[in-house]
């Protein structure tokens, strides 16, 4: 099926509500991410209820502190998704692309296993359930991106417009930085569900070196020296390699997307959609840079090192929406082929 | 006649094993100089536990005297291997430990029981507290609220652990570790550095303090009949 086919009466108000998904998933990321970082994963011991009451009858007077956080995170993500039933729902009613329909039922799926794995952490007191919650909401925010583009006008005219071929390297190297971040992330939520705070508390050199002195001695010096008001585990050798990892990651990361954009830049032009948005993904890079000195520097102050959540989050949707168009847009011609007949062809994905 | 001599005899040998119990008493002392301690700003910030204070309270990580007296160590014994005494709690006798919940910070915030000793937790506060606790050993976890002005919580706990985490999560800068041990044979240094762990029977034994930031030191002593003195320095480098 052709997807220039694909809009019928009631798409544009599809493709805004797919829209206004896709951004309150991202201001959930937004709260969940203050909930871990204010330490308050744990404020409401139990689940599906909160202190024995239904979470929607849940007195102000347990509004306080750490439960505060948690239980309006618990509350917005039950908007979440009832939302995404929805989309699901039009999708599956309106939407004629088979493939569109079952990815509306993906995202319910996940969602729910989000729910689930969500209320397992609280359930199980498991720290490591709440890296899989903090993942697997990345996860899902593409996927809501991923919705909205698919039903918006501009996913429409890459369809039925003229193919425009982005060449191969540069699409597994976007492929390939995006798929850096996503690691970058899942290593970034293994060090906030440590709560040991900052293994490194100066930037941009470790504890005075580039590279920090790991042995049991140092370990314990830095430890005895810690100050800690909350996030209040020591730290250990490991967290410390952790976070060097990180930032070698996050230069990596700087490095590739700041190739990625000249590269773009390049082949496709200054004035390409695709190219722009290779340089606001590289702006986003250069700000998360700074937002993760900022979150040393204010010793992981917490709307600091949320908003270092959802910058991260922001960049990974990026990349992956890059490639979606990318993808969208080129003509798979062999390379032979592509010097004889230019970009013409069609797009598998378009069946 | 003879329900006498037997009582007589009795009283001697229960006089005898008595006096071959000693104490083991000491102080700890820091040398070099520890972080200064942080305001717990957070604390000031909160609309319920701010108000309870006219200055912000600060955290107490290092409870150092003038003269360098170390306080919140956790001195107890081992036997002469280093291996720990184990099958010697009289925790189920012992009269329960108060851990308060009080202007939002816990008191104390070091303290040690036996295992099977009861711990009872109290919120004497007028906000909500829950009391968390994070077990390295093998402890059952717990996770419960308690109102303010609600009623004790009281646990037990059978598995020795040093420093068990106690937090609550509504106010994540309140800790309070709990340490336990398998024998009544410990003690905790006061303000003053000192410490007195009391009826130890005769024999070597290890003794070790541990502090939380500066951890462990350890000294092999024996006793008899008297008392015994064991000091220790810590020091901040």
């Amino acid at each position: 099926m052709n997807d220039a086919k694909i809009i019928g009466p009631h798409a544009r108000a599809l493709h805004w509500f797919a829209v206004l998904t896709a951004i309150a998933t991202f201001l959930l990321l937004g709260v969940g991410g203050l909930v871990t970082s204010h330490e308050a994963g744990m404020s409401v011991p139990d689940w599906p209820t909160s202190f024995g009451y239904n979470m929607y009858a849940l007195p102000i007077k347990f509004w306080r502190g750490g439960v505060f956080y948690e239980h309006t995170h618990r509350l917005f993500a039950s908007v979440i998704g009832c939302m995404t039933i929805i989309l699901a729902v039009w999708l599956w009613l309106k939407d004629p692309r088979k493939w569109m329909k079952w990815l509306g039922v993906s995202a319910v799926l996940v969602v729910s296993s989000q729910g689930v794995v969500g209320g397992l952490r609280v359930v199980l007191s498991e720290d490591q359930l709440g890296i899989v919650h903090g993942v697997i909401a990345q996860i899902f925010f593409i996927l809501m991106a991923a919705v909205a583009l698919f039903t918006s006008g501009f996913w429409k005219r890459i369809a039925e417009g003229p193919k425009i071929n982005v060449p191969g390297s540069l699409r597994t190297l976007v492929l390939a930085t995006t798929i850096l971040i996503f690691v970058q992330l899942v290593i970034g939520a293994t060090m906030r569900h440590q709560h040991a705070g900052l293994s490194i508390n100066t930037f941009p050199s470790a504890y005075g070196k580039l590279w920090p002195d790991t042995s049991s001695d140092a370990i314990a010096r830095y430890n005895a020296n810690r100050m800690e008001i909350t996030n209040i585990n020591p730290i250990t050798a490991f967290q410390v390699i952790l976070q060097m990892v990180h930032r070698i990651v996050a230069l990596a990361i700087f490095i590739l997307v700041a190739i990625c954009a000249a590269q773009a830049w390049r082949n496709l032009g200054k004035g390409d959609a695709l190219t722009k948005l290779a340089v606001g993904w590289l702006t986003m890079i250069v700000a998360q840079i700074g937002l993760g000195a900022a979150t040393i520097w204010t010793n992981k102050a917490a709307d600091v090192a949320t908003a270092h959540v959802l910058v991260g989050a922001l960049s990974l949707v990026t990349g992956a929406l890059w490639c979606l168009i990318a993808f969208g847009r080129t003509v798979r011609v062999p390379a032979a082929q592509t010097e004889t007949f230019g970009a013409l062809g069609s797009f598998a994905g378009n069946k | 006649m003879k329900v006498f001599s037997l009582a007589f005899l009795t009283g001697v040998l229960t006089a005898t094993s008595i006096s071959y119990a000693a104490d083991i008493t000491g102080t700890i002392t820091l040398t070099g100089t520890p972080p200064a301690e942080v305001p717990i700003d957070p604390l000031m910030q909160d609309s319920t536990c701010g108000p309870l204070y006219d200055t912000t309270p600060t955290t107490h990580f290092y409870v150092v005297g003038k003269n360098g007296e170390f306080g919140d160590v956790v001195v107890s014994l081992k036997d002469a291997g280093g291996n720990a005494i184990t099958g010697k709690s009289t925790g189920a006798s012992t009269p329960a430990v108060l851990l308060d919940q009080k202007g939002c910070l816990y008191t104390p915030q070091i303290l040690a029981i036996q295992t099977g000793q009861k711990l009872t937790v109290r919120n004497s506060d007028p906000c909500i507290h829950n009391v968390h606790t994070t077990s390295k050993a093998g402890n059952t976890e717990h996770n419960d609220v308690q109102m303010s002005g609600g009623p004790d919580l009281t646990y037990t706990f059978d598995k020795p652990e040093m420093f068990m985490k106690f937090q609550c999560d509504v106010h994540p800068w309140m800790f309070a570790w709990v340490t336990l041990f398998d024998s009544p044979y410990y003690a905790i240094s006061g303000t003053d550095g000192k410490f007195v762990i009391k009826n130890v029977p005769p024999g070597k034994y290890t003794v070790v303090a541990d502090h939380r930031k500066l951890g462990e030191q350890t000294q092999t002593v024996e006793v008899a009949d008297k008392d015994v003195t064991v000091n220790f320095t810590f020091t901040v480098k």
